[in-house]
């Protein structure tokens, strides 16, 4: 993926979780962004999200039957919340554009109507994580380089194929079959966003072939955080 | 449901999510409604897959119906109308994935246990680019809402990641079809309705002759 332009040097991506995990102050950051409620079990999400640990747990947790119910459902709460965060900054990225004016026309309306579904998404999914009974994260401030129409439509166009991907990424990890349904409706339309960025700046809409990949919580916090105010 | 189903954990949850199904749909979609009108996704739910109870392979066989009629559509009956330009690299791109998608779909259905569902004879109306384009838009969106619709009812995270895989990139063809019509990439708003199969159906059964 192409790097977005940035005001300062993006964080190593190998280790950001160990980091989250060990080192305090980044820890409660983010879990103050992803809701404080959900802290206690956050931890273990951040965890489990690792890579097969991720498996295992899940299934564990399966197994131990009504005792399932809670920690899927706070899985599912983390990872909405997860989503909400992101959903928020692409919301701000879009307001910042459209205040910005440097989109008019047909492609001014696509930005508008981009920024318009983001922030449907944001209220959905806090809809979502208040009826798994958990507390939506609180939004976040973001902060995005802009400077001209084309680095604009360069960095939407990143940030859009970044959030396909971590919708890609959390599918396996949802355990209830709304919350999944929930996810896809807005998967499918943040890859029509990207797709559609992508004619903009001249790169295929279909950058990885027949198959998208999907990008797991760590390498998404990494490049999120550039534009975490 | 036998014991015979329950062949792990995650079966066993998926089944329980099931038998409350019903109720459980119904308060979110009234509530979600009231709270956030048409656009909120709750309901959808209420359309997805889930209700036929299909398995994993029969969910990958109807998949696979539709991404061998989209990869026949961008490859034989592109080449019977000669395309030009944009219209004729999309379809050279697109039937390329769609072939993929063929592949990997068959191979996941052998690799469960399954027999792929042979290709069938398909018929498409399309007569020219302009007529060609509007069918791309309506199988492209179709597949999109296909795979939304049947991928909850998925049992194997493998299989789910698979089908969320390939969505994404059936959305990205849809998106830009609709751009070079001329229409929205967005045409569901922030939110792809999933289809059920009858839905599904309905768009695709006309264009398979046998």
């Amino acid at each position: 993926m192409p790097s977005p332009p940035i005001e300062e040097s993006p964080p190593q991506r190998s280790g950001l979780v160990e980091r989250l995990v060990r080192d305090d102050v980044d820890r409660k950051r983010f879990l103050k962004l992803a809701g404080g409620a959900g802290a206690a079990s956050f931890g273990a999400f951040v965890l489990a999200a690792c890579g097969s640990s991720k498996h295992a747990a899940s299934t564990a947790a399966a197994t131990a039957g009504t005792a399932s119910t809670s920690s899927s459902t706070a899985g599912d709460v983390a990872i909405l919340n997860y989503a909400l965060t992101l959903e928020y900054l692409e919301t701000e990225f879009y307001e910042k554009v459209v205040a910005s004016s440097l989109f008019s026309g047909k492609v001014g309306g696509l930005i508008k109507d981009f920024g318009r579904q983001e922030a449907t998404h944001v209220e959905a999914l806090k809809g979502a994580v208040e009826k798994l009974g958990g507390t939506p994260a609180a939004k976040p401030a973001g902060k995005f380089p802009i400077s001209s129409a084309a680095q604009v439509a360069q960095l939407a166009y990143t940030v859009e194929n970044l959030g396909a991907a971590a919708y890609l990424g959390q599918a396996g990890n949802i355990q209830s079959p709304e919350v999944l349904a929930s996810a896809l409706a807005i998967h499918s339309v943040e890859a029509r966003h990207a797709a559609t960025l992508g004619t903009l700046v001249k790169k295929s809409v279909t950058p990885q072939g027949a198959f998208a990949k999907p990008a797991d919580m760590p390498t998404v916090l990494a490049a999120v955080k550039p534009f975490l105010a | 449901m036998n014991n015979a189903d329950m062949a792990s954990p995650e079966l066993a949850q998926c089944e329980i999510h099931g038998m409350t199904r019903a109720s459980f749909i119904l308060r979110g979609a009234i509530a979600a409604s009231a709270v956030y009108g048409v656009g909120s996704v709750a309901p959808f739910v209420s359309q997805a897959f889930a209700a036929t109870g299909a398995g994993d392979v029969e969910i990958l066989n109807f998949a696979l119906t539709l991404e061998y009629l989209e990869a026949d559509f961008y490859t034989v009956k592109a080449r019977q109308l000669g395309l030009s330009g944009q219209a004729k690299a999309y379809a050279a791109q697109f039937g390329a994935e769609e072939s993929e998608h063929v592949l990997a779909l068959t191979g996941t259905i052998k690799h469960l246990g399954g027999t792929p569902v042979k290709k069938p004879q398909f018929v498409f109306p399309a007569t020219n680019e302009s007529s060609f384009l509007a069918l791309a838009s309506v199988l492209e969106n179709t597949g999109v809402g296909a795979y939304n619709g049947a991928a909850p009812s998925l049992k194997s995270k493998e299989v789910l990641g698979a089908a969320g895989s390939i969505v994404q990139v059936e959305a990205r063809h849809a998106a830009a079809i609709d751009l070079l019509l001329g229409n929205s990439p967005t045409p569901n708003q922030g939110f792809d309705l999933p289809l059920t199969k009858a839905q599904v159906l309905a768009k695709a059964g006309p264009l398979i002759k046998a």
